[in-house]
């Protein structure tokens, strides 16, 4: 995985509730069995008109959001489903850095293993970068996950919390598995003392 | 004397496998299920580190998202070749697949307790946000993406920062015509789209305790729609006899010391939950869903709500454009909507009680004229079992279309999906925007009302109907 240790970009206001994982990346894109290339479909319902031509009122459409990096949102991003690849879709479109009040918990977690960093601020703090990235396209924020802050061109406007695991997974890129397969003797304890007769999915009668 | 715990607790405990300060527990998996969508990448993964299934006996897949639900071959090459690559996968790394040729193949929340997979007391996880399901059995059950299916069939465990509970407790009796999705959508009317993010719902009260287990799948099933990690039901002889008899159940003498185990789960007299709620059964009517998210949701009886009367900014501006989107006006009855389709199918409806229970609407009325109906058993053997009743038939003669099993219309990956404006009542759990078809409007509803939807051609509340049996 890609470490993320601190990221300076332009953030774009996506200022919507509870946009869910069907609008990040909708059902007609998962039939894809790779892990990249899902970034052009990415908001593809709101991004592209019926012709296929970009819609000119979706944000990231817009003179100075093109190159974004950060996105403020609104609370419960990432709602809905599972799929992994809402955040895949984002970080391929050049996503990789995400603002939040709330965000939905699967969603959150599958950021983190992309090596993007989801950040939740208090909704003032929210509604505060919102209207400055609003009223100034092209405005850059930097997202230290070192330092835990959150800083523009004048000065740190926010700190944030994260679980110091994630955290650390993050800024050394971090590989779950191998992490996990450093206790694969406490796996195998654990599995020599399983109770006998619990549910084995093997061809049964 | 330990102190009292509730059912998660227990499951929870007798799972870890390991703990370690400032890092999240290491959690055994009992039951792992995987379908085509939000697998190929995770054993791409495995194939390129080298890595095998750690427990292809622990390990189950099907094919439900992409698959036709009429008879003949898939038309979408692409949808073909994600079928295939399952196909592929589970040859090469050994793991047992109900395809589209099985008779036990199905939507894969549907197959699980069907086949007496899932089990109570037990830890399962599946690429898949409704995962939830599960726990209806007593089950710790949750969701993940693919990077932890990779994580499960690797290690068969899983990273998991212990979530906080909340009791759901539903007293009373249901009035007639008033199901376990109602309930389940007053819940989510009631705390939010996000009320339970982090947490992990028990469900229990006499209401409850009253439901089927199907009817306690259709709830915990959308307890991800309140944002909640998984949702529980407490077993108890209703789920012994549900799982008696099943394939994968224990049998015999097995069975017998499983149900004692089982007996020891039910959360502890004065065990604690971080957080209580509480509803009154017999006040719950009919729901309907009028917006994109499963909490936007008002009795049969009520009114699309105004924006003006938002709690705030944030969520006046989701109403306005989840009315824009749904085309309906503030302040319209919820039963002069007309509708155009119905859905009658899902993880959440699926299952054979909810086929009866729909056909019983039936007697003999037809479905309107101005709609189009279909009914999609959630798997092969519920689609028999209904055959073998008859039911296929009392749809058939409703004007209904009876198609084969999978997840169809809930989010149309398959060619079944809305036309741009076209509205939906729907048995399914998601209403977003796009989820059913690009434009199309999709109200969640019990499968009672959806039949009668589509027999007057305008939501009606059913329980009028319900009681002229
Ligand atoms: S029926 Fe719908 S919600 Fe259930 S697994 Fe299939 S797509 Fe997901």
């Amino acid at each position: 995985m890609q470490p993320f240790t601190s990221l300076t970009g332009v953030a774009a206001p996506l200022d919507r509730a509870n946009v869910d994982t069907d609008q990040i990346i909708p059902k007609q894109f998962l039939k894809r069995i790779e892990r990249t290339g899902f970034g052009p479909f990415c908001f593809f319902d709101w991004r592209y008109l019926d012709d296929g031509t970009p819609n000119p009122d979706f944000i990231l459409n817009q003179a100075g959001y093109e190159t974004a990096s950060i996105l403020v949102a609104a609370r419960n991003f990432g709602s809905g489903s599972s799929r992994e690849h809402a955040p895949w879709a984002l970080e391929d479109m050049g996503i990789k850095a995400i603002l939040a009040p709330s965000f939905a918990d699967i969603f959150y977690n599958n950021c983190f293993k992309n090596g993007m960093l989801p950040v939740v601020l208090p909704e003032e703090t929210i509604r505060d970068l919102m209207a400055r990235a609003t009223e100034r396209p092209g405005y850059v924020l930097t997202v230290d996950l070192e330092r835990q802050v959150i800083a523009d061109q004048e000065g740190v406007v926010a700190t944030f919390d994260v679980d110091p695991f994630r955290r650390d997974c993050l800024l050394n890129g971090l590989d779950d598995i191998g992490l996990t397969l450093q206790h694969v003797d406490s796996i195998t304890t654990f599995e020599n003392a399983r109770p006998d007769g619990l549910p084995v999915t093997t061809p049964a009668a | 004397m330990s102190s009292p715990r509730t059912l998660f607790e227990k499951i929870w405990s007798s799972h870890v496998v390991r703990e370690a300060p400032g890092e999240p527990a290491l959690l055994y998996v009992d039951l792992h299920l995987v379908h085509e969508v939000t697998s190929p990448q995770a054993f791409e993964g495995l194939r390129m580190s080298g890595r095998r299934v750690r427990r292809p006996d622990l390990t189950v897949a099907t094919m439900d998202h992409n698959v036709p639900t009429t008879d003949g071959p898939v038309e979408d090459p692409v949808s073909q070749q994600q079928m295939d690559a399952l196909a592929t996968n589970c040859a090469e790394f050994g793991v047992p697949l109900y395809d589209l040729h099985s008779p036990r193949q199905g939507i894969v929340h549907v197959i699980g307790p069907e086949l007496g997979l899932t089990q109570p007391g037990t830890t399962i996880v599946c690429g898949d946000s409704h995962t939830s399901t599960h726990g209806a059995m007593g089950a710790l059950a949750f969701g993940i993406g693919t990077s932890e299916v990779e994580h499960v069939l690797a290690t068969q465990t899983l990273l998991q920062a212990k979530p906080r509970t909340m009791e759901v407790r539903v007293d009373g009796a249901l009035s007639t015509g008033v199901t376990a999705k109602d309930i389940i959508l007053s819940v989510i009317g009631r705390i939010g789209t996000a009320g339970g993010t982090g947490q992990v719902l028990e469900y229990t009260g006499s209401a409850i305790r009253a439901l089927s287990m199907e009817g306690r799948m259709t709830v915990c099933n959308m307890s991800i729609e309140g944002g909640a990690r998984a949702g529980m039901v407490a077993p108890d002889e209703t789920t012994f006899r549900y799982l008696e008899g099943r394939p994968h159940a224990p049998q015999g003498k097995a069975f017998e010391r499983a149900v004692a185990a089982w007996q020891l789960l039910p959360s502890d007299t004065g065990a604690t939950y971080d957080r209580v709620e509480i509803l009154d059964a017999s006040w719950i009517v009919p729901h309907v869903t009028w917006g994109t998210n499963p909490g936007m949701v008002v009795p049969v009886t009520g009114r699309v709500p105004d924006p003006a009367a938002a709690a705030d900014d944030t969520e006046r501006r989701a109403t306005e454009r989840a009315l824009e989107y749904m085309g309906l006006t503030a302040g319209t009855a919820i039963e002069d909507i007309p509708i155009d389709r119905v859905f009658l199918g899902s993880c959440t409806n699926g299952r054979i009680e909810d086929l009866r229970a729909a056909a019983g609407i039936i007697r003999g009325r037809t479905v309107s004229k101005r709609v189009s109906a279909m009914v999609v058993p959630g798997s092969v053997k519920v689609k028999w079992q209904a055959e073998a009743e008859g039911l296929d038939k009392i749809f058939l003669a409703a004007g209904f279309e009876w198609r084969n099993a999978g997840c169809s219309m809930c989010l149309g990956m398959n060619p079944d999906i809305l036309a741009p404006g076209e509205r939906c009542a729907s048995t399914s759990n998601r209403n977003f925007e796009g989820r059913q078809g690009k434009g199309g409007r999709t109200h969640l509803v019990s499968p009672q009302m959806a039949v009668a939807a589509a027999i007057a051609g305008h939501f009606v509340d059913v329980r009028a109907w319900a009681g002229d049996a």
